[in-house]
Order: structure tokens, then sequence, then C-alpha cells
């Protein structure tokens, strides 16, 4: 196998939303290739032990999302299973309404589906009002609602409690995104919130596999013939070694969740600091009721993209928001609902430290260079004398 | 929006009387909002300055920068562009902001 000049481990890795696998989870997922790779419903002996390494490993992340394995199935992507939630839900609900109730820094392949045009507007810091959902139900005509735990881009946590109640009172569905927090934030999930929650394996270092909950009783059902595959959900099994990589990410992130969330909030806390005291710089998101892991400020008059090869340049690597990046022709939805600058944002989502041992270096790194970088990149624009 | 005024494609301090205009049409981030701070630079509170923009981004930037300036802004949507007239605030005094000199 190639191996990438990128290592982790010693490079400024500062962009984990997709980050590399948990190590022990690769060597799950290399030993998985010789003992997991048949078809589970296949019934020759292959596929009879595939079936079984697929059991356990749901069992596994069943657990992680506290519900029954019944409850839980695999999904090609977190956006898949996102998709097929709320399609679920719309499908079942299509006599009583149309309308998706969603807040406006809800993920975009939710704010595309049918029903969802009219988000419900977020504060300065993110955060939907639980009232302005009240009054979107009160509407009528609703078929589901949809309510992110915290928010990817700028780690706000959202009032999952409050609109969970409001939900139940309105006997309205509630497609819960825990795709950001799932193995990162200890106030993910609150017990038995939602009637479908959605995470994502990536969130913990685990390969990037959408995981969907319909919780028991929930009404659910997809249009068209049956799927034959994780309780009528998708069309295919999951490639099993996949889904063995997920569940031993998972055990290995859940062992030490409580010191790595400590260690991964004051990292970030550093960050939010740091970029505070640069000239024009707006640290943005709620700065305490947040995930632990993720940070996002922008740079006034600084192009987001000359920033990120400045800062690569350095030896780090973040992301960005902005549309000025060659690969968005629109700014951040997340940051243009909120009300704050979408040009010269930086979004640092941390790794975890047993993917990335260095993190706290590549931190103290970034807040080192932040100025540096900023200046260089005014400089260059010509905006430094503003 | 007024089918009146400022339409001179030019950065030009305005005709007599006329606020500023910038004509950053075409331009994309962060081109509007930097060029919007430049004519801005300098005028006395209470100054009004007219930004003409297509870009998407400057449809949240333009209101952010005024926020974090402590200038007050205006949208007219045209079909093609925005208007964007900002009334400029009192300088303000914490860390370096546009009116600190360098």
């Amino acid at each position: 196998m190639a191996r990438s000049s990128f290592d982790p481990r010693v490079t400024g890795l500062l962009d984990a939303a997709r980050g590399p696998l948990h190590p022990v989870a690769a060597e799950t997922l290399r030993a998985a290739l010789a003992t997991g790779w048949a078809d589970p419903t296949r019934l020759h002996s292959p596929g009879r032990e595939a079936r079984a390494l697929l059991d356990t490993a749901r069992e596994v992340l069943a657990d992680a999302l506290a519900v029954r394995p019944d409850e839980l199935s695999v999904h090609p992507s977190a956006e898949a299973a996102l998709e097929v939630g709320l399609a679920g839900l719309r499908h079942a609900r299509r006599r009583a309404g149309r309308r998706v109730v969603a807040g406006a820094t809800e993920r975009s392949v939710l704010l595309l589906q049918p029903g969802a045009e009219q988000p419900v507007p977020v504060d300065a810091v993110g955060r939907v009002d639980p009232h302005a959902y009240a009054v979107a139900m009160a509407g009528g005509d609703v078929a589901a609602a949809v309510l992110q735990t915290a928010n990817a881009e700028v780690g706000t946590r959202q009032p999952v409690a409050e609109v969970d109640a409001l939900c139940r009172r309105h006997g309205i569905p509630l497609l819960l995104d825990a795709t950001a927090s799932l193995g990162r934030d200890p106030q993910g999930i609150p017990p038995a919130a939602g009637s479908v929650v959605v995470a994502d394996a990536a969130s913990f270092a685990g390969p990037p596999l959408g995981l969907l909950v319909v919780r028991t009783g929930t009404r659910w059902g997809l249009p068209g013939p049956r799927r034959e595959a994780e309780h009528g959900r998708e069309h295919a099994p999951p490639w099993v070694p996949l889904v063995l990589a997920a569940a031993e990410a998972w055990r290995q992130t859940a062992a030490v969740a409580a010191a790595e969330q400590r260690s991964a909030r004051a990292l970030v806390e550093r960050v939010r600091h740091a970029a505070a005291s640069v000239r024009d710089v707006e640290v943005v998101g709620d700065p305490d009721d947040r995930l632990p892991h993720v940070v996002t400020f922008s740079v006034l008059y600084a192009d987001g993209e000359v920033l990120l090869e400045e800062l690569a340049r350095r030896g780090l690597a973040v992301a960005s928001g902005s549309a000025c990046t060659s690969s968005a022709l629109r700014p951040s939805h997340v940051l243009a609902a909120m009300g704050v600058l979408t040009h010269g944002n930086v979004r640092v989502t941390l790794p975890l430290e047993a993917v990335s041992p260095s993190r706290a270096d590549a931190v103290e790194r970034l807040c080192r260079e932040l100025p540096d970088a900023v200046a260089a990149v005014r400089r260059r624009l010509g905006t430094d004398d503003l | 929006m007024s089918g009146s005024e400022p339409r001179q494609p030019s950065d030009g301090r305005g005709r007599r009387g006329g606020p500023s205009v910038v004509d950053a049409r075409g331009s994309r981030c962060p081109v509007p909002v930097i060029r919007l701070a430049r004519a801005a630079r300098g005028l006395a509170p209470g100054t009004t300055v007219v930004l003409l923009a297509d870009d998407v981004a400057a449809w949240s930037d333009v209101p952010a920068w005024a926020r974090m300036k402590g200038h007050t802004v205006t949208l007219l949507e045209d079909d093609d562009w925005t208007e964007y007239r900002v009334v400029l605030g009192e300088p303000r005094t914490d860390r370096g902001q546009a009116d600190s000199s360098t």
C-alpha cells in the first residue's frame, strides 16, 4: 500500500471531521479482511461467520447509542442515514402533514429534503429557539421535526431536551442528528430522546458509516417495495469489516472518553483565546455550551482559501466554511444563518488524541503561528492597513 | 429599489452631495467587503457609503462587518444584485479597529 506523505502522528492535523481511523480500529479492519468479507445474508460458512461478526458489532454500536440492536441499522454514510431516516418519517406521516420543522443550521442534506424549505432561524451562536419550533409546529401540516444535538461547524449545542418534549406534546416525531456528537460529547444524546437518531462512526475515529436508530413504536416506513437489508432500511447489507472497525473505534474511544473530552475542551479554549486576540478576528459559536472538540473563527479582510494555504505552509491542516474556497460556490449556510462573517473562515475539528497524539503540539503551533499567518495573508491582499 | 442615483461604476467618493458608491458587482468574497471598508476609512460617523455587490457571500458578510464595526446597514434587493447602504458609526476603541492607524 502506498504510504501517504501526510502522517497525522507528526503533521498538524486539525481537521478531523473525517479523520484517520483509530489505530486499533485500523488493525481490526485489516484482520476483518480475512474473516468478515462475505455477504452476511449467505448461508455458507463464510457468510455465517460474517453474520456472527456483524451481529456482535451491531450490539456494540447499539450499546453506544443506548438502543437495542434491532432498532439500529448501518448505512453507507451519515448523509444516507439522515436521508433515509427522514424519508421514513415523512412517508409514514404523509397523511398528517408534509412540512419538516428544521433549524437553519441543520445539515444541508436535511435542509434539501422536501418540506424543509423554510427553516427556523437561529441566534448569533447558531442555536435554535424552542419557541420558534413551537410556533412552526403550531402552523400544522407537519410530518416531522429535525434537530442536531450540536453543530459540527461551530460546536454550539442545541436545546435537545426542550425540543424533544415539545415534539412529544405535539405528537410530532423528531429526528435527532447526532453525527457530530457521538463519542465526542458527554452530553451527546439525552436518553430516549427523538424518534429517530442518526450518528456517524467517523465522529469517533471509525470509518465514515451512517448509524440509524428508529426507536421501537415509531411510525416509520419507506415508500416502494420493502428493502432487503438492515431491517428494511437499506438495499444491501453493509460490508462487515467496516462495521467491525466502527465497533472497535467505539470501544477504544468510550474507554477514554472522559479524559479525552476534558483535554479537547481545554485545547479548544486555547484556540478560542488565541484567535480572539488577533485584530479583527471573530470567534463564533457558543463559548461554553458547545462540543468539546470544535472551534470556528472568521478573519476579517482575509480570503479563507489563502489563509488555509498559509496555515498549510506552516504544517497545519484546517478546514474552512468560506465560499472563497474553490470547492464551494456558496458560503457555509451555518455561518450565514448566524449572521457572522463567512469569509476568512477557519474551522478546527480536533482529532482524537489516540489518533493524533501530537494534537496538543499542533494546537500550540496554530496559536503561535496564527497572528503572523493572518498578517501575511492581509499583506498579500493589501488589507493590512484596514 | 429606487432607480435614481448610485449607479456610477467607480470607487469614487461620490459626486457632490451624494454618498460614496462602491460598485463591486462581479467581485467575489472577500473583495466587496474590503473595498467597502477602504471606502469607509477615515469618513466621519454618520456618513453614508453605498456598496453594490452580487456575490452571495456579501449578503451575510456586509451585515457581519457592519455589526463588528458598529455601522448600520440597509439592504435593497435588485434582481441581479444587492445595494448595501451603510451609515458609519462611531469609531470603536476595542482592539484595533478600522480607524486606528497602523
